[in-house]
């Protein structure tokens, strides 16, 4: 009984993570100082004449660029035609690769058969099919989703094959013993515990997504970051470019928060490595 | 008190690479010939030395392989697979790691087919067993390894199994917590009157337990001898691993563990 106290007490303390306001506050300041000087740098380096104002406006004018074009909805609709472009993409990548992945990685046939060919195609850069794409499905909408739906498949596929492959052969045979049927352990087994190692696929495709993205719309689009990006460099709308890189960078971080807030929700039973 | 499993003369071999032979492969007897039976409530341990097959047997009476020779009995009815008439407790948890303490311990109700309605009451009685009820909604990383092997314990008693099968369960804890679920296991085995099949490493723990010590020796995995362990009431005396019943016993077992002039080869 003795023995069960003290474990009780153990786990308690585990949980005992009050939040100190000093402490919270040091935190805030340790993780946004060097993103402020990095902002001050950058205001002040053009002002001095560090770099030359004409390529490199500083911050404040990029910023004033950027609240200019939000206001007049410009930057809105290329950021909507971007995020529907790497949101459709992305989301057919794991509608497709997902299931797929699962069943790769539960039937050993299946995966002996496509390994070669998913090497090939995961060692094949998206970028370099972009003319492929382009001729074959046009300039259009179709060939900037679908490139970046191949660009996400990839790494969301390898990464749900690999998590089938590596769940814990303990947890196999503890519910094999428990006479479960083969779809309860593949529903109740291995699907929650390959989640964490199929999220790692996510997040990677998430930054591949916006990457393959803007690269295709430098090259050929009508609307888009990436459009914007090379159309007000040709127009010598410097700040505006800046804002364009700005706005992808932003549309960056809201994808990566986003999916690291789901994978939180879904993975909330891991224990979390950096405590 | 009637014969609740019956080990019928099992073999038990794999196929392996072989090492000395480069691509070649032979056979590997890990149990050869056993024979023993369990009865009805017994509490049976499992001692022997590395290599003897005991991790085999279990599968074996799990219904996770079958034998190659000879057969096993349950009740009379020869094992063909898993089955919820047996609940096995792995030395590593195995707790399935994104479902609480309860969740887990629900896995095994719903394995077994009883309504959802049921599963709260059951589970609260299963932990209020194994002393874990404020500890229900904890997901296993946030447990001790000893609280981990209770919530084990509770989710295998929990689909109400004739037999109960455990694999060594307590090596990886440390001394106190061992002895602390030692004594717990023997004061739920008293409560709920299952037959349990205990494999372990360690002498004391065999004798501890077991009403009776099969004894294996190892290369092939065979049974050297069966031990009676004439110790009662072992709850009531505190440190009964003083008595004299229970030194003599140990040395007992002890010395046929080690008599072997290959005692040096067991590790």
């Amino acid at each position: 009984m003795v023995a069960i106290s003290k474990q009780v007490k153990s786990a308690k303390r585990l949980h005992k993570l009050t939040i100190n306001p000093l402490l919270a506050l040091q935190k805030l300041v340790k993780q946004s100082i060097v993103l402020l000087l990095f902002f001050v740098v950058w205001e002040i380096a053009p002002r001095i004449g560090l770099v030359d104002p004409a390529f490199f406006p500083a911050f404040s004018e990029v910023a004033s660029a950027w609240w200019n074009m939000l206001l007049s909805n410009e930057l809105f609709s290329h950021f909507s035609a971007s995020i529907t472009r790497s949101i459709a993409g992305f989301g057919l990548a794991i509608a497709i690769a997902i299931p797929l992945g699962l069943v790769i990685g539960w039937y050993p046939i299946a995966r002996d058969l496509l390994n070669p060919i998913l090497e090939l195609f995961r060692n094949t850069a998206a970028l370099a099919l972009l003319p492929v794409f382009i001729l074959l499905l046009g300039i259009g909408e179709t060939s900037k989703i679908a490139i970046v739906f191949f660009a996400c498949t990839w790494p969301i596929l390898l990464n749900t094959i690999a998590a089938v492959r590596n769940v814990d052969p303990l947890l196999i045979k503890s519910a094999r013993s428990m006479n479960i049927s083969s779809f309860s352990l593949f529903y109740k087994v291995i699907l929650p515990a390959s989640i964490p190692t199929m999220f790692t696929g996510i997040r990677m495709a998430g930054t591949g997504a916006i990457l393959v993205l803007i690269a295709a719309e430098m090259v050929g689009a009508k609307e888009g970051l990436g459009y914007f990006i090379t159309y007000s460099q040709y127009n010598f709308m410097i700040p505006e470019m800046y804002a364009g890189i700005l706005t992808i960078s932003i549309l960056g971080l809201i994808i990566n928060y986003g999916l690291l807030a789901l994978e939180k929700r879904l993975s909330r039973w891991k224990q979390d490595p950096t405590v | 008190m009637g014969e609740k499993i019956k080990v019928d003369r099992v073999t038990k071999t794999f196929v392996v690479r072989d090492s000395d032979q480069k691509g070649a492969r032979k056979e590997f007897t890990a149990i050869s010939n056993m024979e023993f039976s369990v009865k009805e409530g017994e509490f049976l341990t499992i001692v022997g030395p590395s290599g003897c097959g005991k991790s085999t047997l279990l599968d074996l009476l799990g219904g996770l392989s079958t034998p190659t020779k000879g057969r096993i009995l349950l009740d009379g009815q020869e094992i063909k697979g898993p089955g919820l008439d047996r609940g096995t407790v792995f030395q590593q948890y195995a707790l399935f790691p994104w479902k609480t303490a309860r969740g887990n311990i629900e896995f095994g109700l719903e394995a077994k087919g009883i309504p959802k309605r049921e599963w709260r009451a059951q589970s609260d009685h299963y932990l209020e067993l194994v002393g874990l009820k404020s500890f229900a909604d904890r997901y296993p990383h946030e447990l001790s390894g000893g609280m981990k092997q209770r919530v084990a314990i509770a989710r295998s008693l929990a689909f109400n199994p004739d037999v109960l099968l455990m694999d060594e369960p307590f090596a990886a804890l440390d001394a106190q917590t061992r002895e602390t679920l030692q004594s717990e296991l023997l004061r739920i085995w008293e409560k709920t009157k299952k037959t349990i099949i205990f494999i372990t490493h360690g002498i004391d723990e065999a004798v501890y337990l077991g009403q009776r010590v099969v004894i294996l020796s190892a290369n092939p995995g065979r049974i050297k001898k069966i031990v009676e362990i004439p110790l009662k009431h072992r709850l009531a005396d505190a440190d009964i691993r003083s008595n004299p019943e229970f030194v003599k016993a140990r040395h007992q077992v002890w010395s046929l563990l080690h008599e072997d002039e290959y005692a040096g080869l067991y590790i």
